[in-house]
């Protein structure tokens, strides 16, 4: 793996980061919000275990925020699902220009 | 080029093509489907980069946790055999053209010759990686106490995962009509 520079690994999760951007610019839907954000996370911890290994290959720093990275992932997606149902439940849609009320 | 250059090209398509198909697909659960082969593709460059650990938690936590969690809420409340509705031609463009200028100046920022700070490690050669990345070093540096321990950061987050818990059941609990 030395032969790929550090930079290609961050071109790819930079075009994973604006994939996941345009994703959330264009999707209207909540639940493929949630999945390009997901992508952008990921994208995330794609530089920080690229730069721990290239750079600081002693170290442990970037595979520790990569994991409390992964966790919050995790309580953000579980949270996010229950507001989708319960929107679902009071709209009958999860679309996010058809919910025009914040109080129910 | 070598075979492990090769592998990496590949991986970075298949991450690539199969991000784009989920964040465009109109069918929303094949663009799920799409989603889970591109955090599988993501957990094999963590396998090529010689995390193994990471790996093993992605494949875990993303494709056995949050893909599941997002089929399941697809299944809820979308009739998932209906097209979405295309975007706004005009939001596309402009998004388009945005995500696409961010990606040319964010890869012209690239070409900045990244360095460690500080004294180069003696003899840092990528291989000796493999015995600082192990399991065991891993959980022993998240447990310690002393200096550069993670166990304050793990105890805040264990926190975190039981209000996120507690919050969802309080957030998605059906309230009976004569109880409002």
């Amino acid at each position: 793996m030395s032969q790929v520079p550090l930079s290609h690994i961050l071109i790819v999760s930079t075009a994973l980061f604006f994939i996941g951007m345009y994703g959330l610019f264009t999707r209207r839907n909540m639940i493929t919000m949630l999945m390009s954000v997901e992508l952008l996370l990921n994208s995330v911890n794609i530089n920080f275990v690229a730069f721990n290994k290239y750079l600081y290959p002693d170290k442990l720093e970037g595979v520790f925020f990569t994991l409390f990275i992964i966790a919050i992932a995790a309580a953000e997606a579980a949270v996010t699902i229950a507001i989708i149902i319960n929107l679902y439940r009071n709209f009958h849609s999860i679309d996010v220009e058809a919910t025009g009320e914040m109080k129910f | 080029m070598s075979a492990s250059a090769v592998v990496f090209y590949i991986l970075s398509f298949f991450i690539l093509g199969t991000g784009l198909l989920a964040v465009t697909s109109r069918k929303i659960f094949r663009s799920a489907i799409w989603l889970l082969f591109s955090l599988t593709g993501i957990a094999g460059l963590y396998f090529w980069l010689q995390m193994e650990f990471i790996a093993a938690v992605q494949i875990v936590v993303y494709v056995g946790g949050i893909v599941v969690l997002i089929i399941f809420s697809i299944f809820l409340t979308q009739q998932s055999g209906k097209d979405l509705p295309a975007p706004v031609r005009k939001r596309a463009i402009f998004s388009g053209s945005v995500v696409c200028a961010g990606f040319v100046l964010t890869c012209l920022l690239l070409r900045y010759p990244f360095r460690p700070l500080g004294h180069p490690v003696a003899g840092a050669g990528l291989e000796n990686m493999g015995a600082t990345a192990s399991v065991g070093n891993i959980g022993a540096q998240m447990l310690s106490t002393s200096e550069y321990g993670y166990v304050l950061p793990f105890e805040v987050i264990s926190i975190l995962l039981l209000a996120a818990m507690i919050g969802c059941i309080v957030i998605a609990i059906k309230i009976k009509p004569e109880d409002k």
